[in-house]
This record gives C-alpha cells, sequence and structure tokens, in this order.
C-alpha cells in the first residue's frame, strides 16, 4: 500500500513529526515501510536513518508554482511554444514544447492564468526525454534561436509519475511564487500490509495506526449523510440471492455527471498511491476506496435502464455453469457456478467483488450513475480471483476480508466526491441489504492475562487507552477490561484467541522493546534426541577425515536427469516420482529419487575447475509409497571422485589418477569409522549405471547398503566429464544406520615383540582376494595379527588364468615371545589349508 | 737408543707432524696407509721383530707399539674432527627454502551451511534444545491448516508454494509444520525443539531468492512461557553466533501461527549498525520471525493454550551462513563450485 504523507495528514495532525520518525513508527507498529519515496520533500539530514529512500527533493528556491500568462509560437519551431510566465518576483519566457499548451498559443492574455509547476535555472530534475529516472540539471541552452534556462516541468521530471506527455496543470487556487515543495512536497510510504490487516490497505487506516502509536486524535471524513429508501427506490431494485456469500449491498445514485478530469491534487494523490487517473467519476470510487478500504463499483445507470427495458433490478447471485462475461479489461469468461456475480434481469454485469463488466462499466459519455458498495464473502472472492487470475485492487481488499460497515461510509464520501468533481445531483436515499449482519466479538483481559503472554505485567488502564486508540470500546470494571471490537477489523476472534489477538494489540502499541528479556528455566523435556540426525552427523564427519568435500544438492530434478543414470537416457516407467503440480522450470519437475544423479551433476559441473574431485553429499531422496499420502525420506550417501589422487606439487608429480580403489578405501574408512566388521563387496554384475567389471554392491550379509563403482562407458556419454574414470557409490544410510552400535570393542596390545614373513601364493585369477584372506586368517588362528596384501602379481611364468598374491604376516602371542619354529608351524598351516581350499601353491621367491 | 729406535722416533714425529696439516678424509685415509699400512715403518717394524737381538726385541717392541698407539689415537680423534667437520659442511648444503609451498594434505570441509548447522546445533544444545526432524514433503494441513492458514486464507499469500500432483501433498515451505508434529510426539510433556531442514518456495532465483533453502524452527512449550523467555533466548544465540555487537530488534508483525508475532531484526555485521549497502541504510538485518505460538496451534498440537504456551521462532540458516561468511550472493550455497567450497 502506497501513502502519501500529504494524505495521511487530512486523518490525522502530524505536524512536527519528520519522515524519518513517521517511517519509523509505522514500522515499530507492524506496519514495515519498505521505501520512502520522496516527491519533493527534502531527504532527512544528518543522523543515521533507519528507512530507505528514493526519490527526489525539490530545490525551495529553484521549483515554485508560477503562473502562464500568455503562450506564443516559437519564432522558428513549430513544436515549441514561448510563455509568458510570472513566478511570483518577476515575468519571464520560457521556452516549452508541451503539446497540452498547444490549445492557448495566439490566445493573448490568458484568464484566468494557468498555474504551472516551475523549474528554474540550476534545478535538479529528471530528463523527462530519457527512459528511467536520470537527474540533469537545468542549464542555460539556446534552442533554435532562443535562449532558456529554466522550463515548465512535467510529473516525470518532478518524479510523481511517467507522464511527460505534458506540463502539470495546477489546481486554480495554487499560490504564485510558493515554493513547490512546500505547496505539494510529498513523501510516499511503501506499507506492506500483513494478511490480518485488511483495515490497513486504506489511508485511514494507516493514519488510524499512526494516531495509535502517537497518541493523537484521528480525525475521520465525513462524508454525506445516509438515509434508506427514498427517490432512489424509484430507480433501482435490489435482490440479494445468497447472503453467505454477499452479506451487504448499498446503492447510491448521482445524476447529471460529466466526466470530466478531476482536480489536479486528486490525480496527483492517485498517481502516487499507484492508480492511473481516468476521469472524476472512476477517480472518485478509486479515491474512496484508498481513502477508506472500501472497494466500490460504478454502472453506467442509463445501460441498465436499457438491459431491463425499464426501472432495473440488481440482483447477486451465484452463476450459472456455463454463463458468460467480458469483463472491463476486455477479457471473455466462461463461468463457475462457485462464482459470485452482480447481475440484472438480463444476466450478468459484473465479478462480484473483483472486477466490473464492460458493459455496463461508466465511459466518458456516462451522465447517471448507480454506485455499489457491498460486502462480499473473502473465501468466495479469493477463489474467483485465482480461477480467473485477475488481482484487482478491490479483490486484493475483499480476499482480505473487509468489514461490511464500511461500506456505509464508503458510499457517504463517494456520492459527495462525485457530486464535487463531476457536478450532478444526488439521488435522494440509498438502497441498503445487510442480510448477515456481523457481530463485533468481546473480548475481555486481564492484567494476569497480559503477563502469561508478555511476562510483563501492563496495567489495565494503559492497555485500555491502546485499544480505545485503536478504536476499541472499552470497559473497565475492576480487574477485567472487556473491549469490542471496532466496525472496521475482521481479525480479532473470540475466547482465549481473542484474548491473544487484544495481546497482540496492546504489545504492539506498547512496545516489545519495552518486554524484558529471561532465560528459559524449567524442567527439560524427555531426551528423545533423533538418532537419523545423530548418524548422519557422525557420517558426515568420518567423510571429512577422510579428505571428502561436503556439498548441498538441490533436492528438485527432473525425470529426463535422472534418466541420464540409464542406458540411452530412457526413463525407467515403473519408477513413481512426486512430482510437482507447478514447477518453477522443466528442469525442476520431481523431487529427486536418487543423489547418484544429482552427484553426478556435481562432478559435471566442477570436472574442469580441479585437478582431482573427491566430493559427498547427505540428504534424503522422495520415494512415493502405494496406499501411503506422503513419500519415504531416506537419507542417502552420495559419494564421487575424479582425477588426481594427489593434488600436485612443485618437487615431484604424483599424477595417478583414482580408480576403483580409491573409491573402494574411501568406503572402508567409512566403515571401518563406524566401526562395521563384516562388510562385504559383491561384484554387481549387470548394473545399468555402472561399469559391468568394476562395480560392486555393499553387502553386510544379505542386507544391500549400496552401490560403487566407475561409471559405464556409455553412460558417461550422458555427460560431460572430462578425460578419465568417474567413480560414484551410494550409500542407503537408513540401510546402515541399525548396523551401528553405540560402542565397539577395543583390542588390547600385547607387550611381546612381532614376527613378520612374507609370503606369496599362486591361486586362479577368478578366486576373489577376499577369499584367499579369509582363508589365511581361519588357518593362522589366534597368533596371526596382522594379514596386509602387498603385491599382486600376474606373468607369463604364472601360466594363464594365475595370479600370485603377496601377504605380509605378522605373529604375535599375548603370553610369550614367538620363536622361527612358532611361525613356521603356522606357515605350514595356511600353506596346507590354502593348497586344500584353492589350490594355491607357493610362488618360489 | 738403537737405530731403529731413532727411525721410530723420527717416523712418529713425521706422521703426527703431517696428520696435522690434513683436513679432509680421503687424505687422512691416504696418511693411514703411509703410517699404519702394510708397508709402514711401525707394520713392516712388526713384521721383523723376528730379526732382532733377544735384547733388542724387547725394546723395539716397545718402541714401535708406542708409535702405534700414540698414532692411532690422532688417527681417531683426527677422524672424529673430519667426520664432523664434514657432516657440518653437508648440513650447510642441505639447506632448505623454507618459503617454499608445503605438499597439500587433501582436507576435508564441511559445506559452510553444515557449518553455520553444527554452530546453531551447539549453541541451542547448550540451552537443552533438542533436534526434532520432519518430512520435507509434507500434507497441506501440517504446512498450514494446524498452522492456523485454512485453505483459502488469504494469509496463504505469505507464502509462494509448489504443490505436487497428489491432492493436500506440497513442498514445504518452511519448518513450522515440525511445530506440530513435535508437539504431538512430546505431548504432555514440556516441548524444547528446533527443528532443523530445507524449504522450498517458489521464488525467481536471483541473488537473494532461493528455491531451495534451510531454515530452523525454535518452539518452546511449557507452563509459563512468555515473550520475554523468547526475547531472552533469541537475543543469546544472536550474540553467539554473530558476536557481542549483534543486537537484536523485535519489530511488530503477523504470521498466523504465533500471536503476538514479531520480526526479528539484527544490527547489521556488515557496518555495525551505521548504515551500509546490504542493509539498505538501515543498520538493521532481517533474521527472521517469531511470537507467542497461536492458541489455536497449541490445540492442534494436543496442548491447551489456557493451561500452557509457547514461543515460535524461525530464522533462515542460508540466511545466517551469508551473513557470517559476507556472501553475497546465495546462489554459491546451492552451485557447489569448488572454488567456492575450497574457501572453507
Amino acid at each position: 500500500m502506497k501513502a502519501p504523507l500529504s494524505w495521511i495528514k487530512d486523518y490525522v495532525d502530524l505536524d512536527g513529526k519528520t519522515v524519518e520518525e513517521i517511517g519509523q513508527a509505522l514500522t515499530m507498529t507492524g506496519l514495515e515501510v519498505e521505501e520512502i519515496l520522496l516527491v519533493g520533500l527534502e531527504k532527512p539530514a544528518g543522523q543515521r536513518l533507519q528507512n530507505k529512500y528514493s526519490g527526489l527533493s525539490w530545490d525551495r528556491e529553484k521549483f515554485v508554482v508560477a503562473e502562464v500568462l500568455e503562450v506564443n509560437q516559437h519564432p522558428n519551431a513549430d513544436k515549441l511554444t514561448l510563455c509568458q510566465l510570472n513566478d511570483g518576483k518577476e515575468i519571464k519566457t520560457v521556452l516549452t514544447g508541451a503539446p497540452n499548451l498547444y490549445p492557448f498559443i495566439g490566445k493573448g492574455k490568458l484568464e484566468p492564468t494557468i498555474k504551472v509547476a516551475y523549474a528554474k535555472e540550476g534545478a535538479q530534475l529528471y530528463d523527462g526525454h530519457q527512459p528511467g529516472l536520470v537527474l540533469t540539471k537545468l542549464k542555460k541552452v539556446t534552442i533554435r534561436g532562443v535562449e532558456s534556462s529554466s522550463m515548465i516541468a512535467s510529473e516525470k521530471e518532478l518524479g510523481i509519475s511517467e507522464e511527460h506527455d505534458g506540463v502539470i496543470f495546477l489546481d486554480d487556487d495554487a499560490p504564485v511564487g510558493m515554493p513547490l515543495a512546500d505547496y505539494m512536497g510529498d513523501a510516499v510510504f511503501d506499507v506492506k500490509i500483513l494478511p490480518n490487516m485488511a483495515r490497513d490497505a486504506s489511508i485511514i487506516g494507516i493514519a488510524r495506526e499512526l494516531a495509535a502509536a502517537y497518541g493523537l486524535e484521528l480525525k475521520e471524513p465525513q462524508g454525506l449523510p445516509l438515509k434508506t429508501g427514498g427517490a432512489i427506490e424509484d430507480y433501482v431494485g435490489l435482490e440479494i440471492r445468497d447472503p453467505e456469500l454477499n452479506t451487504r449491498f448499498m446503492l447510491g445514485m448521482v445524476k447529471n455527471v460529466c466526466a470530466k478530469p478531476s482536480p489536479y491534487w486528486v490525480r496527483r494523490r492517485l498517481v502516487l498511491a499507484g492508480m492511473r487517473p481516468i476521469d472524476a467519476l472512476v477517480d472518485a470510487t478509486n479515491y474512496t476506496m484508498l481513502e477508506t478500504g472500501q472497494p466500490l463499483h460504478a454502472f453506467d445507470y442509463d445501460v441498465l435502464r436499457k438491459r431491463a427495458n425499464g426501472k432495473p433490478t440488481i440482483i447477486t447471485r451465484r452463476a450459472e455453469e456455463g454463463e458468460k462475461l467480458t469483463t472491463l479489461d476486455d477479457h471473455q469468461l466462461t463461468l463457475s457456478s462457485e462464482t459470485e456475480l452482480v447481475t440484472d434481469t438480463a444476466g450478468p454485469l459484473s465479478l462480484a467483488g473483483v472486477m466490473g463488466g464492460q458493459e455496463s462499466g461508466i465511459s466518458a459519455e456516462s451522465t447517471q450513475v448507480l454506485l455499489e458498495a457491498a460486502a462480499w464473502n473473502f473465501i468466495n472472492i479469493r477463489k474467483t480471483g485465482s480461477r480467473y487470475r485477475i488481482n484487482s485492487e478491490a479483490s486484493y481488499r475483499f480476499s482480505r476480508d473487509v468489514h461490511p460497515a464500511l461500506t456505509e461510509q464508503a458510499l457517504g464520501l463517494c456520492l459527495c466526491r462525485m457530486r464535487e468533481w463531476a457536478g450532478g445531483e444526488v439521488v435522494e436515499g440509498v438502497i441498503d441489504q445487510y442480510p448477515l449482519r456481523r457481530e463485533d466479538p468481546v473480548n475481555t483481559l486481564t492484567e494476569a492475562d497480559i503477563e502469561r503472554s508478555l511476562g510483563l505485567r501492563i496495567d489495565l488502564k494503559e492497555a485500555k487507552a491502546i485499544l480505545e486508540r485503536l478504536g476499541f470500546s472499552c470497559q473497565l470494571e475492576g480487574e477485567i477490561l472487556s473491549a469490542k471490537t471496532p466496525a472496521n477489523r475482521t481479525d480479532i476472534e473470540t475466547g482465549i484467541i481473542g484474548k491473544a489477538n487484544l495481546i497482540e494489540e496492546v504489545s504492539r502499541i506498547y512496545g516489545f522493546e519495552r518486554i524484558p528479556t529471561r532465560r528459559l528455566t524449567g524442567e527439560l523435556p524427555p531426551q528423545l534426541g533423533v538418532k537419523q540426525v545423530e548418524f548422519e552427523e557422525q557420517v558426515r564427519d568420518i567423510m571429512v577425515s577422510l579428505g571428502m568435500q561436503d556439498t548441498l544438492a538441490y533436492r528438485q530434478t527432473s525425470i529426463e536427469r535422472e534418466a541420464k543414470l540409464l542406458p540411452e537416457c530412457k526413463a525407467d516407467e515403473t519408477l513413481r516420482y512426486v512430482k510437482i503440480a507447478n514447477p518453477i522450470s522443466p528442469e525442476r519437475t520431481v523431487m529427486r529419487r536418487s543423489t547418484l544423479a544429482t552427484m553426478l551433476e556435481l562432478l559435471e559441473r566442477n570436472g574442469r575447475l580441479a585437478e582431482g574431485l573427491a566430493l559427498f553429499e547427505i540428504g534424503p531422496v522422495f520415494l512415493p509409497v502405494e496406499g501411503q499420502l506422503l513419500p519415504d525420506e531416506p537419507k542417502r550417501l552420495a559419494i564421487g571422485l575424479w582425477g588426481a589422487k594427489y593434488l600436485s606439487a612443485w618437487s615431484e608429480n604424483q599424477n595417478r589418477t583414482v580408480d576403483f580403489y580409491d573409491l573402494k578405501g574411501v568406503l572402508e574408512g567409512l566403515m571401518q569409522g563406524l566401526h562395521l566388521q563384516n562388510v562385504e563387496y559383491r561384484p554387481l554384475g549387470d548394473h545399468p549405471t555402472f561399469h559391468p567389471g568394476k562395480a560392486a554392491g555393499i553387502y553386510a550379509g544379505e542386507t544391500l547398503l549400496g552401490v560403487m563403482g566407475e561409471i559405464h562407458p556409455l553412460i558417461r556419454q550422458n555427460y560431460d566429464f572430462p578425460e578419465g574414470a568417474i567413480l560414484a557409490a551410494e550409500i542407503y544410510l537408513d540401510q546402515l544406520m541399525p548396523l551401528v552400535e553405540k560402542g565397539f570393542q577395543v583390542r588390547s596390545i600385547s607387550t611381546f615383540p612381532t614376527m613378520v614373513e612374507d609370503i606369496a601364493l599362486i591361486v586362479d585369477e577368478n578366486v576373489p582376494a577376499s577369499q584367499v584372506e579369509a582363508l589365511i586368517r581361519k588357518a593362522g588362528g589366534k597368533l596371526l595379527v596382522g594379514v596386509r596384501l602387498f603385491d599382486l602379481f600376474r606373468s607369463e611364468k604364472l601360466g594363464q588364468g594365475k595370479k600370485s598374491l603377496a601377504y605380509q604376516l605378522t605373529y604375535q602371542a599375548f603370553d610369550r615371545t614367538l620363536s622361527v619354529a612358532d611361525a613356521a608351524a603356522i606357515r605350514k598351516k595356511i600353506v596346507k589349508l590354502l593348497g586344500f581350499e584353492l589350490g594355491a601353491v607357493l610362488r618360489d621367491s | 737408543m738403537s737405530e731403529i729406535e731413532l727411525n721410530l722416533q723420527t717416523e712418529q714425529e713425521k706422521g703426527l707432524q703431517s696428520l696435522a696439516a690434513i683436513n679432509s678424509l680421503p687424505e687422512l685415509e691416504v696418511w693411514k696407509q703411509s703410517f699404519l699400512g702394510k708397508s709402514s715403518l711401525v707394520m713392516t717394524t712388526f713384521g721383523k721383530m723376528g730379526s732382532f737381538s733377544k735384547e733388542e726385541r724387547p725394546l723395539v717392541g716397545k718402541a714401535v707399539n708406542a708409535v702405534k698407539v700414540a698414532f692411532e689415537a690422532a688417527f681417531a680423534s683426527k677422524e672424529e674432527v673430519l667426520k664432523r667437520d664434514a657432516l657440518l659442511q653437508s648440513m650447510e648444503s642441505e639447506k632448505l627454502d623454507v618459503s617454499l609451498p608445503g605438499r597439500a594434505a587433501r582436507r576435508g570441509r564441511l559445506h559452510p551451511i553444515n557449518l553455520s548447522l553444527r554452530e546453531i546445533y551447539r549453541i541451542f544444545g547448550d540451552m537443552g534444545f533438542q533436534v526434532y526432524s520432519s518430512p520435507e514433503v509434507e500434507t497441506d494441513d501440517m504446512n498450514f491448516t494446524y498452522l492456523n492458514i485454512p485453505p483459502y486464507h488469504p494469509s496463504r499469500d505469505m507464502w509462494d508454494t509448489f504443490y505436487t500432483e497428489d491432492e493436500n501433498v506440497l513442498l514445504r515451505t518452511h519448518t513450522s509444520p515440525g511445530q506440530v508434529r513435535s508437539m504431538r510426539e512430546y505431548y504432555p510433556n514440556p516441548v524444547r525443539v528446533i527443528l532443523p531442514g530445507a524449504c522450498m518456495r517458489y521464488e525467481q532465483l536471483d541473488q537473494s531468492h532461493e528455491i531451495e533453502f534451510m531454515q530452523f524452527e525454535l518452539l518452546v512449550v511449557d507452563k509459563g512461557i512468555t515473550f520475554a523467555d523468547l526475547k531472552g533466548t533469541i537475543e543469546d544465540f544472536t550474540k553467539r553466533m554473530f558476536g557481542p555487537g549483534a543486537d537484536t530488534r523485535f519489530r511488530p508483525s503477523h504470521f498466523p501461527f504465533t500471536e503476538p508475532s514479531a520480526e526479528l531484526d539484527m544490527a547489521c555485521v556488515f557496518c555495525g549498525g551505521s548504515g551500509c549497502g546490504v542493509c539498505h541504510g538501515t543498520g538493521w538485518i532481517e533474521l527472521g520471525g517469531c511470537g507467542m505460538v497461536h492458541p489455536r496451534v497449541l490445540q492442534y498440537g494436543g496442548y491447551d493454550p489456557e493451561v500452557y504456551s509457547g514461543f515460535a521462532a524461525g530464522v533462515g540458516i542460508d540466511r545466517t551462513t551469508l551473513l557470517r561468511y559476507h556472501i553475497d550472493d546465495i546462489r554459491y550455497l546451492r552451485n557447489n563450485d569448488i572454488r567456492f567450497l575450497e574457501q572453507f
């Protein structure tokens, strides 16, 4: 809501308060001022400013009200005029190209003179000929032989609006010579209206908040006194069919009006408040809406009469399914039966509370106006607005629940304005149907209630004064304050909620800064903890300790992006996704099912920015489950490796790139960190994403904990990866977590010396190393405390299909120093068992 | 004194004299060959001992032995000196340029968001808050209705929501649905939880708007909880998180699920409150929203608002992170550019 200061001041006396103070006062009562647009007034100087400012200040010496006495043709230019102008001190000749002065050329001395905004040499203003707001300073120039150093200003040049088609014609009573800033300098507060503040989407509403904040009187404007019935009943009838949707409907009428322009001060206020001035009739409805918060609608009475072929009857009702209406802005709508309409006997006239219809709206030719002020069900208005995608000033307000009492104030004021600005006579009486009267809640409050919420005792007398300033009718009886909600707000409920509402009203005016601060005391809740989060943090710490970089991926992706994990990017039709109904872009249409896909995208993005990457991410995937409203959101750990194993250094070039075993090393590091024994890595076989020979499933018993390996060469082609193997893993943390115990058992360390020896065994190529090691450990028994594979060797000499595995074995006992004979005995057992189980033979050294 | 004895005496003088002049290990080796080698006078003298007369033999033996012992001792001490010199000399040539860069160890790092989150956990953990997590894909009821935002209510406009194709299921727009979920789990005990997590809003991505961001919510429900507790808790947090200069301001506002509601502003950490580009010259930065839990929300959580009260606060973790590390563009956080991440 844009609220010009000059307008606010009509209702509350803010003299002596600076723009800065007023902005802060609004912000600190809950009406956040997002920006203050200066339109002529000076920017507060000096001290730290807590508001954000924009706009233009008019130098009081250089901008004044002036009058154009005579308009003459420029001797050498068709499109320029020379104006005789009185700036209050002297008569000057001013050059201008404003088209709205052309009609006055050669008319001699003007009577009355034209009042204008005059900018003198050196004045700083916006360049009217450049797009946007470009500051410029008036300098002496010669245009086609005529010298010019000052100008008559347009709205754009003064920063009032974008309008630059002509200069401003001020109202006739503008005092010549007065500094322009004093005459009409303004500041526009851009106030953020929160959803519970329908009452404040109006200048009076904002003035009321300021009056309450400052303890000042609110001077509400008086419109025409209204009397129900009377002559108007001869002109029009009214029927409300659904009071739930249309709680109140009022009609007034003005005859013999003329849709001429409104006074300049009205047009300027409308522009500053963000609306476009049209003519006196339309402006009167918009002005009154901005002023009171009550939207109004004006019908061309002659059109209604013609449609009814006599006295029209206004009927408010739901649309019939499929009924049609063309709106003011020329959209033809096919209506739903949920939509509330204003109609007559011939059909729809307007979308109730949202937008008028084209046919019955007023135009420049209208002379008889029927004026509607009504109250509508806010939820229905909101549905209508979103169904037809219309966001009007009226629907903005009605969808926030406008109090039905405002119709009276607004109708009286608007009739008054129409008569004043457009001439004409107001038809006697109004029509008013109020079938569903709104009961304004009465709530009670005690000091204890306030203290229970705020931790602070506020004297009930002070609370009463605050509420009264906000319009509540209060009574203090002993220790109970009762407050009746004013007939302009709809956000106060009853009971315990009503109390909370009142406490909010009292506290925000009283000032949150006056509430003390306190540390929490009291009993702590049962210690439930969240195992998942704790486990996730444990895994994250281990990954970081392994030199891995933590990342954070988007949850929103697309099926196509995840299909890149599959051959030919062909999506798996059987996978169900959480699909977003209103995606922000075609790249983000579903919630991800895979952290592998997001990890590969991260590797792709960073591939050319580093010599090597070691990334991980912990986050949820979203898996819809049949018969379940919400998807499962299990946490996954994704790992991605690429490029140089070691960071390069000046002294040597360790340029080995990572392979399967580097990834496996990371996973082993993780499992060790979690103290998980007996994790197995089994060939993954025909997984679509991984290289068939370089991938493994990670198992604990028969539980699959995740998959890992080198990305399949064909899948690689779906991405723009740099050279080198891409390694990735996805670990199912929900499967892993239950296996991890809080504590683990530490091995004792023997004080006796160890004995170390090497053994090389030749086995068939297809025997997994893990099996060899397991058998060595089995044969070695308790005294074999260390088995480390240090060499893998193949050669022609060993023979086709054979490999040699060389292990370093460490023997140690807890009770004695082992002898050479002990070692030989163990070694013998090992060779025997492996020979028996695998046909392994010792390799000659 | 026999001739041989005289010769040995001369040999000793000669030997020790030449040894004194030696200052390298190879020269020392040559010297050793000359004076203690096979053909040296000392050794040849030992070799022809038998040729001396019975009377001469002990005298010559004693004399030659004395020379040998003298030579060996002198040699040993000379050798030690030379070796030490050689070591010192060799170290001279081993001198490093200590200003050359070290060989980088690969350091793992937390993502800045998780770095902030850790600190937030620690601070609130100290105050007795427990973490509680709840789904990111939520029901309309939990995200809105139970938070006093019924369908079609104007306050729904406060959030630009991603809906899913399943009716009544959406991507949560805030961590607040965790309020009702945690209350229902803790009831009838007191509640003191921190609800962290990802939230999603339909925003056009720019320098300060994200479609996905992290938030945490605080919720305290008990008998006798007041706005004063809220202020105290938040002030302790901001001062620990941002430093002692992080003054806070509670500005009246409206959230459907709190009453009274406040915006939480913090004195700008960039300019110390004197006004700069980040705070648009106002000296204040919006950190989040907070207030006393709305009676209707308490009811949805199972608590009787006539008996219990509570406070709630929601703070952006992305925003907190941007402020802590002076990051000027929120998009850095989810771009995962390695050149950004490696700065942490």
